[in-house]
């Protein structure tokens, strides 16, 4: 039983300024110039029969089941590659076209499995509609001649199966992955009868290229490619619209029910965000909800070398409270401090930070976006006047030349990295910066126009270099410069780059990438006339971070690609809720909407509706907070939502801290590195459990919906909630919807949100506010949010971290596809069979001169420390650049990080330390200690039970 | 980390970097920070470039015993 309520018209719609009037059925119907009779059809209630047709999908006229007629035109054309032309008459409806179906659907049937009653698909199957519709009683051919009806399933795909026997051989699979993800992965092998769909070179799914996005499956009329979860516990009885809680694209999606157990989840066709796309994350990855190491009691204990004991809630936060006010009593009011999490939604933030500024009475609030996007926050602020992206996703759509710097879609925002790739097919251009040849720089029907391979470090040379080549070759937008920026500055700033040490001829010693390859990057991307620049952690977590978010800024605005459609300063967030994050005030300098905590203005707007007095001072930083720990002036912490013993730079300094504080609460699904360390434990609640709102990357409020009670009975809100109270300051929210109509209360930029908006609307992008009621898809058109544009001097200033003799190697790190993060959700699903481990990746020269085969164990080390790994032999990387992941703890990626980072957020210079690498046949030291630790910090039970 | 901050304003003209740099760290340092500096200066300062001497000079106040 389908449980979806959107409707298939069955070809995608199009938009043109010319408008078309025809008949269907005797009915009158006026639509787009290009729309096809199958669509124009629906659009007036006559559901023309179909199977290969979807509307996710362009017309393909194979299945020859919408045939109709037209009057004055021979023949019975196909619905769906037929276009509507005026005064058209058309008859999707009589004797002769059904029975033309009826003749069909025969042969389609004489090919099937007759075991619908046992079929996963029952209730849910085109083809079982079909046969309904066109009202098929008998099968004249037989059952008995040649078929496919007993090849066999291919089950390697850890989340769907492909039951070849039950397949039609309609191409809507095929279509999908070419069309929807762009990945070609799928094809018709041979001919007629012979015909099959084919994973690659006739391989199964899980060897193939196959990404698991799940499109196929959701194109899928049949039950040929079929969910192994709707296979195990049958069709869904109930939907629930919610929003993705992995990376920063936001996917709306139908979380589909038995019960209150989740059966499988969809992509929303009208999520504005992915338009129906999904990710093996998103779509597949939802079981660490339910994992059997899923904490649902709250624990506390005295020691971290305590086993865990479960109390009640009440008796946890009671003592997490009293715990934070004796260490206050003890050691002052700033001696405790949170973090908010980019995994929680806005409301869960937004009360997070609250409490930290009205009831420990101190500003030490920080947020992961700290270790990722902070500089984005600093360098457009500086720049337009407000710390997010500029563009919605859809702007990509008018995208002439794209930019991109640092990030690496595919893997890490795969939803809206096949929207690139299909503009791309379009005849769009990208010219892609990265040390690493990601999959933007050559992939089935994508190559780069330039890939710019430089060395970690040194994007603002970089920068410097196209900007240079840009102005002194006469490339910039005089009009927009004009009359959008602060002249004063510009002039500047010009006279600054045009300087010779800006060159792409001197600026090639440092990046080595060569001068005629830059200088012609720059001049394509001054052309567009569309250009975009996207980017991702590879801009803002180095020594220059914010730095090269100015520069990026600087380049838009020199060539005045910003303020429309198809341009813009787009920042990839990593996480799902980092804009919301920071939008909520979680920074330590900052309330809400960005306003700095020693502005009295918007202070005392909070100290009124609060009641509180506001510190003016800004609070600790998440380094500085463990500074202060070592210090033995920061002894206790709230973490909500974040694992910061694995994800933060030089494991063992962060061990340090922490170890060194006499309260930690942690507050997740699991007990993940953070909680070694933890004293309370409150177990949190997963996306599907709570009603909240995310901000995605392009400034996209959505709702996130309870799809199923809290599993420890309470929603993070409601922790955080009971936790103020006891601490003193009351909070009695009934719903998340109250802290929204508070949060919009107090930040102008969200004066318009609200659960009803946000319903009404589907979502809404803000600014949404009396200036803009339905929000803000495209930021800065006609003016800078600072009034006129500020371009900034861009120095190029090198890292401090240098290799040298000891450490030859720059180590670089990241993400994969099927990973996640810390990986504390996708560890915990089918999605460790891509990536059961973290990997050092390794050109084959620097392989060779140390002995290093494909597979060996390697040590890697740093100045900060030592851990090892598995190598993998590969020419993605370049010669003296290695790669490594962090998703799994006892890797130990960031033992090896280095404290370095940005000169104006502090975030993590994650993408460049000198290391070496050699081979080895041993665990670090560091991993064998943790291993042991880990065994006693992790005890669940009685003390004296567990110490026997 | 000051010595950073200075670095990026080093272009400006004098006056302006230093009033650059220490507004930057009297707006992103917590107070603890900033009476670390403090002493340091007091100790001479060693170790910071001559605009992060004068920026933090301006930015950070010692501890007034409280």
């Amino acid at each position: 039983m389908s449980v979806h309520t959107t409707i298939d018209r069955g070809t995608p719609e199009r938009q043109a300024a010319q408008m078309i009037t025809l008949e269907i059925d005797g009915k009158s119907v006026t639509v787009s110039a290009g729309t096809s009779l199958m669509r124009a059809a629906s659009l007036v209630g006559m559901d023309v029969p179909k199977l290969c047709a979807t509307d996710s999908l362009e017309a393909f006229g194979s299945c020859r089941l919408c045939l109709v007629e037209i009057e004055g035109r021979r023949g019975t054309p196909a619905s769906c590659t037929t276009p509507a032309e005026a005064g058209m008459k058309v008859t999707t409806q009589n004797a002769k076209l059904a029975k033309l179906r009826r003749g069909v659907m025969e042969l389609y049937i004489s090919d099937h499995p007759l075991d619908c009653l046992t079929c996963a698909a029952n209730g849910d199957c085109e083809l079982q509609d079909m046969a309904g519709v066109v009202g098929l009683r008998d099968v004249r051919y037989g059952y008995d001649g040649e078929n496919h009806i007993h090849q066999e399933k291919d089950e390697s795909n850890p989340y769907f199966t492909f039951d070849p026997s039950k397949c039609i051989v309609c191409s809507r699979c095929v279509r999908a992955c070419e069309e929807v993800q762009g990945t070609f992965a799928l094809t018709i092998d041979e001919r007629g009868f012979a015909s099959h769909v084919s994973p690659g070179m006739n391989e199964d799914f899980l060897d193939s290229e196959c990404v698991s996005c799940g499109a196929c499956v959701q194109a899928c009329p049949t039950a040929t490619l079929m969910e192994k979860s709707i296979i195990q516990h049958g069709t869904p009885e109930r939907s629930v619209i919610t929003t993705c809680a992995y990376c920063g694209v936001g996917c709306s999606f139908e979380a589909e029910l038995q019960g209150n157990t989740v059966v499988r989840m969809t992509p929303n066709k009208d999520g504005k965000a992915n338009h129906g796309h999904s990710c093996v994350k998103g779509r597949f990855a939802w079981g660490y909800a339910t994992h059997k190491e899923r904490i649902t009691k709250p624990m506390i204990r005295a020691k971290i070398t305590d086993p865990w004991r479960e109390v009640s809630w009440e008796e946890a936060i009671n003592h997490a409270a009293s715990e934070f006010k004796r260490i206050q009593k003890k050691y002052g009011r700033g001696s405790v401090g949170g973090i908010t999490s980019s995994r929680c939604t806005n409301e869960e933030t937004f009360l997070v930070q609250k409490m930290i500024r009205a009831a420990f009475g101190n500003n030490n609030v920080d947020t992961c976006a700290r270790v990722c996007h902070s500089p984005t926050g600093y360098g457009l602020k500086t720049t337009f006047g407000t710390s997010a992206g500029t563009q919605d996703f859809d702007s990509v759509d008018e995208t002439d030349v794209m930019l991109v710097i640092g990030a690496n879609p595919t893997d890490a925002h795969p939803v809206f990295a096949s929207r690139m790739k299909k503009r791309l097919r379009e005849g769009g251009k990208v010219i892609v910066i990265d040390p690493r040849k990601i999959d933007l720089v050559r992939t089935p029907h994508v190559e780069a126009s330039y890939h710019l391979p430089l060395k970690p470090g040194t994007n603002v040379a970089m920068v410097n270099a196209i900007a240079h080549t840009i102005l002194t070759e006469g490339l910039e937008n005089k009009t927009f410069i004009a009359e959008r920026v602060d002249t004063a500055d510009f002039q500047i700033w010009a006279d600054f780059i045009r300087g010779e040490q800006n060159s792409p001829e001197n600026m090639a010693k440092v990046t080595g990438v060569p001068a005629s390859e830059v200088r012609a990057a720059a001049r394509l991307y001054a052309k567009g006339p569309n250009s975009a620049i996207y980017y991702g952690l590879g801009v803002t977590e180095h020594s220059q971070g914010s730095t090269m978010v100015i520069g990026m800024a600087n380049l838009a605005m020199l060539t005045g690609n910003i303020g429309r459609r198809g341009v813009g300063v787009n920042p990839l967030r990593g996480q799902n809720n980092v804009q919301g994050a920071c939008d909520m005030g979680s920074f330590p300098h900052e309330l809400s909407g960005y306003r700095h905590v020693s502005e009295d203005g918007p202070r005392h707007l909070f100290e009124k509706d609060w009641g509180v007095t506001l510190d003016p001072e800004p609070g600790l930083r998440i380094p500085n907070m463990f500074d202060a720990a070592i210090d033995g002036t920061f002894l206790g912490l709230y973490v909500q939502g974040e694992d910061i013993a694995q994800s933060d730079p030089n494991t063992k300094h962060v061990q340090t801290a922490l170890t060194a504080m006499e309260c930690i609460v942690v507050q997740d699904l699991f007990l993940n590195e953070t909680a070694l360390y933890a004293h309370v434990f409150l177990p949190g609640s997963s996306f599907l459990e709570k009603d909240g709102t995310f901000t995605n990357a392009e400034r996209r409020i959505s709702r996130v919906r309870k799809a199923i009670p809290p599993m420890a009975g309470l929603a993070d809100w409601e922790a955080t909630m009971a936790l103020s109270n006891a601490l003193g300051y009351p909070m009695n929210y009934k719903h998340p919807s109250e802290i929204m109509d508070e949060i919009a209360r107090l930040t102008p930029t969200f004066a318009g949100v609200s659960f009803d908006r946000i319903d009404e609307l589907g979502s809404v992008q803000w600014p949404c506010n009396e200036r803009a009621p339905e929000g803000t898809p495209i930021m800065h058109i006609g003016g800078f949010v600072r009034g006129k544009g500020k371009f900034e001097l861009t120095e190029y200033v090198p890292t401090e971290e240098r290799v040298g003799p000891r450490f030859p190697l720059i180590l670089t790190t990241g993400r994969i596809l099927s990973q996640y993060n810390v990986g504390a959700q996708t560890r915990r699903t089918e999605n460790s069979t891509w990536h059961e481990e973290d990997v050092l990746e390794i050109h084959p020269h620097d392989a060779e001169d140390r002995g290093i085969r494909d597979g060996d164990r390697v040590a890697i080390m740093s100045r900060s420390g030592e851990t090892s790994l598995h190598a993998r032999i590969s020419e993605r990387m370049q010669p003296g650049v290695v790669y490594t992941t962090f998703h799994h703890p006892g890797s130990g990626a960031n033992v090896v990080t280095t404290e370095n980072s940005d000169w104006a957020t502090g975030c993590p210079e994650y993408k460049v330390t000198a290391v070496e690498v050699r081979p080895t046949n041993r665990w670090s030291q560091w991993q064998e200690e943790y291993e042991d630790f880990k065994d006693i910090a992790l005890r669940i039970g009685d003390p004296k039970v567990a110490a026997e | 980390m000051a010595n950073q901050i200075a670095d990026f304003f080093r272009l400006k003209p004098e006056e302006q970097a230093v009033a650059g740099a220490a507004d930057h760290i009297k707006k992103f340092w917590d107070p603890r920070m900033k009476v670390k500096m403090a002493a340091h200066l007091a100790h001479g300062g060693d170790g910071l470039n001559p605009l992060a001497l004068k920026a933090a000079t301006l930015a950070c106040k010692p501890a007034t015993g409280q």
